[in-house]
């Protein structure tokens, strides 16, 4: 027993020892072969694969996205503690994301890129890196280009409360995956929404400038707010079947927490009209604007370059 | 339980956290079971402190090492999502090497079951300094070096600390 606590210790200490071991693995992934090994992902009775699958796809790539806007900010923040906390807010959506992606593929293997075969790219991987725009099914509203830190606090508000309110649903899913990334992810998202309302309130609050920078940022992604209870109708057929929730559900309990917010803040709803889809086609459509295309570019190129790369 | 699966438990229980390197997997919560399923072939079940922990993996890879010196050829390790991890899983020997190695351990969680209520003032904590033991604590940033820790710092001694917070 002491002997081996020690050593286990000093393989921690010693930066060199990881390189004696054969550990090569895929460069762009994290290492854990299958993040749902072990668990239960057999496919609730009466649940259609492709309608979970969707559904999976959805929550995942919400969280893929907004992840990678919020990582964005690592080491651009206004000072260290808020560059901390928006990158662990980024870590725990992409965790999130990893889990849901997973679930996705294992639900229905049809919607994973092809790729060669001895290909070293695990399932999730190869639906973040190696999808089109148009493949993407998430509210455009997590794809915009980033603003200046006020719209941070904002974007990650108006998300959270949205998610969470989603979240404290999901976790009575049928689906045992989507019920335990629910119960796990609520402890998260209450973390993330109650950050960035002490900002907002802060910046409402504090100086004409951030006041006014806050308020600039409020109208420009209110707009985007109405598109997130919308119900598509994977997401209606999931909530059907008891393993999804319809997100035009929790919009009461969503917009009560916002007006606490709000009055906290001493700060009215906008009043610009909701951004209309392409031909009535949104984000969960598949239709997403420039920025989703530049951001893909950002994210997926090293990977795309190097498809077999290992270290 | 049999010799062989006391062992095996020992060992896996033995494997300490790669960030938080003064507590074993065990003393952290995050090793859910270790059952010997036949000869030599030994199965792990672990559960994530946070969604995208990024130890999961080294945490893994260090059970297999360890169980294989141990003379476990087989090893496998799996991922237990549910019941989701809670602070309050760390046992009070893992509370008291989080303090004497200068971090503050967790509190009672929160109940998550019903609907979250927000929190507009900061998460109030009574907190004393892992360092000297004042109560003239005060919240940095909810968020800190990991996924796992809030951050603090001392009135009294001046000395900025870690609190593993509450989920």
């Amino acid at each position: 027993m002491g002997d081996l606590h020690t050593s286990a210790e000093d393989e921690h200490d010693s930066a060199y020892a990881g390189l004696l071991v054969n550990d090569s693995h895929w460069a762009f992934g994290t290492d854990f072969e299958d993040p749902l090994a072990g668990v239960d992902t057999t496919i609730p009775e009466g649940t259609d694969a492709e309608t979970l699958a969707a559904y999976a796809l959805m929550l995942g790539d919400d969280a893929l996205v907004m992840s990678h806007r919020i990582s964005e900010w690592t080491s651009h923040a206004p000072d260290l503690e808020d560059d901390i906390a928006l990158s662990n807010i980024a870590l725990d959506l992409l965790g999130q994301a990893r889990l849901l992606l997973a679930r996705a593929a294992k639900a229905d293997e049809s919607i994973v890129p092809v790729l060669p075969d001895g290909s070293p790219v695990p399932a999730e991987d190869a639906l973040a890196f190696f999808r089109e725009a148009h493949q993407f099914r998430n509210v455009r509203f997590t794809e915009l280009d980033n603003g200046d830190f006020g719209e941070a606090v904002v974007r990650v508000l108006l998300f959270s409360i949205w998610r969470l309110a989603i979240w404290e649903q999901l976790r009575s899913s049928r689906d045992n995956v989507l019920a335990a990334v629910a119960h796990k992810g609520v402890k998260e998202l209450a973390y993330h929404r109650d950050y960035a309302a002490r900002w907002f309130v802060t910046l409402a609050q504090g100086t004409e400038e951030s006041r006014a920078r806050l308020l600039a940022a409020f109208e420009a992604l209110w707009p985007l707010w109405p598109e997130l209870f919308d119900s598509h109708p994977s997401e209606s057929a999931a909530a059907a079947s008891g393993v999804g929730v319809d997100p035009s559900t929790v919009r009461p309990s969503a917009e009560a927490t916002l007006d606490l917010v709000l009055e906290a803040a001493g700060v009215d709803r906008p009043d610009a009209p909701r951004r209309a889809g392409v031909l009535g086609r949104t984000g969960r459509d598949g239709m997403h604007g420039e920025p989703l295309s530049r951001l893909l570019a950002d994210m997926q190129s090293v990977a795309r370059a190097h498809p077999q790369g290992q270290w | 339980m049999s010799r062989v699966s006391e062992r095996a438990r020992e060992v896996a229980g033995s494997v300490t956290d790669p960030e938080m390197p003064m507590l074993t997997l065990h003393d952290l919560g995050v090793l859910r079971e270790v059952e010997v399923v036949g000869p030599r072939h030994v199965v792990v079940d672990i559960t994530p402190t946070y969604s995208g922990c990024p130890a999961m993996a080294t945490m893994r890879d260090d059970l297999v090492r360890v169980l294989q010196q141990a003379g476990f050829d087989d090893v496998d390790v799996r991922v237990r999502l549910e019941p989701a991890w809670t602070t309050d899983w760390i046992t009070p020997e893992g509370r008291s090497a989080l303090a004497a190695a200068g971090i503050s351990p967790p509190g009672p969680a929160r109940s998550s079951d019903g609907p979250i209520p927000l929190t507009l003032s900061p998460t109030a904590r009574m907190i004393r300094c892992p360092q000297c033991d004042s109560s003239a604590t005060e919240l940095v940033s909810e968020f800190g070096s990991t996924s796992c820790k809030a951050l603090y710092r001392c009135a009294a001694c001046l000395e900025p600390f870690d609190h593993v917070k509450e989920i």
